[in-house]
């Protein structure tokens, strides 16, 4: 990994985004591209804090040929995902929201995982290339 | 800063987002429209939202919350500005933001306002 913040209160989404802008011009991302990582990550970055108890975003440059992309790790060590299909579900959320974040970070991207054992955390890998 | 200002012009409120919000800011942005309406009774709400560069699924649904409550209040909302790159990434996001009107720019907003508002 290239870098590493923590994502513990609710600030730390728009730094979060901030970061993201960041790396993402840096990383050659056209505007929509950009803009449509910043939304994912905002979103993941939101869940980590309200269901994951709060916990780290991690960055990567990837290399593909000539292509360069972004890579973005969301973890926590939270009560993690007992359903995952539930959650994956448009429209599904167990608190208040619209149920929108994991299925609509997933459409923005172009490489989405998540990861979720429950009692030991969640982890949602994203990335989108140039 | 802790508040987006909220202009008075006439029977119409204007609120120019310039700043990268945090949840709490735009909740109590939320509150402070519907104080607003009710209090000076206004008739319409324009949001501009041409400085932000994201709008995720929160800061929709506090717009979409807005036109929803200023509609029950006899008020009506029209959001404009939005730049091209954050409307492609609401809709594949999946907000569609029902029943919310937009306008290309402030002035047209204000037409669109006026509008409504002689309609009734
Ligand atoms: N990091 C996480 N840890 C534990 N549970 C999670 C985590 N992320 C998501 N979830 C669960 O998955 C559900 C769906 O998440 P998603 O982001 O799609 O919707 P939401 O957060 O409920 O609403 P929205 O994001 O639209 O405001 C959540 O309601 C929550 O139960
Ligand atoms: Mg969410």
């Amino acid at each position: 990994m290239d870098g590493s913040q923590p994502i513990s209160i609710e600030q730390d989404v728009v730094l979060a985004r901030q970061t993201v802008r960041r790396l993402a011009i840096e990383c050659g991302l056209r505007l929509v591209d950009q803009t449509k990582l910043i939304t994912a990550a905002s979103e993941l970055a939101r869940n980590t804090v309200i269901y994951g108890g709060g916990g780290h975003m991690d960055w990567e440059f990837v290399e593909e040929g000539t292509r360069r992309g972004l890579r973005l790790v969301f973890r926590d060590e939270g009560p993690g995902i007992a359903d995952m299909k539930l959650a994956m579900t448009d429209g599904w959320t167990s608190g208040g929201g619209l149920g929108l974040g994991l299925t609509g970070a997933k459409r923005l991207v172009d490489e989405f995982s998540l990861e979720s054992t429950p009692g030991v955390g969640t982890r949602v890998t994203i990335c989108k290339w140039n | 800063m802790d508040r987006i200002p909220i202009l008075r012009m006439g029977e119409f409120l204007l609120v120019t987002i310039q700043v990268d919000m945090h949840d709490q800011l735009a909740l109590t942005l939320q509150d402070d429209l519907s104080e607003h309406i009710s209090r000076y009774g206004s008739k319409g709400v324009l949001i501009d939202i041409s400085a932000l560069d994201i709008v995720d699924s929160f800061i929709g649904r506090m717009i979409g919350t807005i036109s929803g409550l200023s509609k029950i209040m006899d008020a009506e909302t029209v959001l404009v500005g939005m730049q091209p790159a954050v409307a492609i990434t609401l809709v594949e996001l999946g907000l569609t933001l029902p029943g919310v009107s937009t306008a290309l720019n402030v002035e047209r907003g204000m037409r669109l306002l006026r509008e409504r508002v002689l309609a009734q």
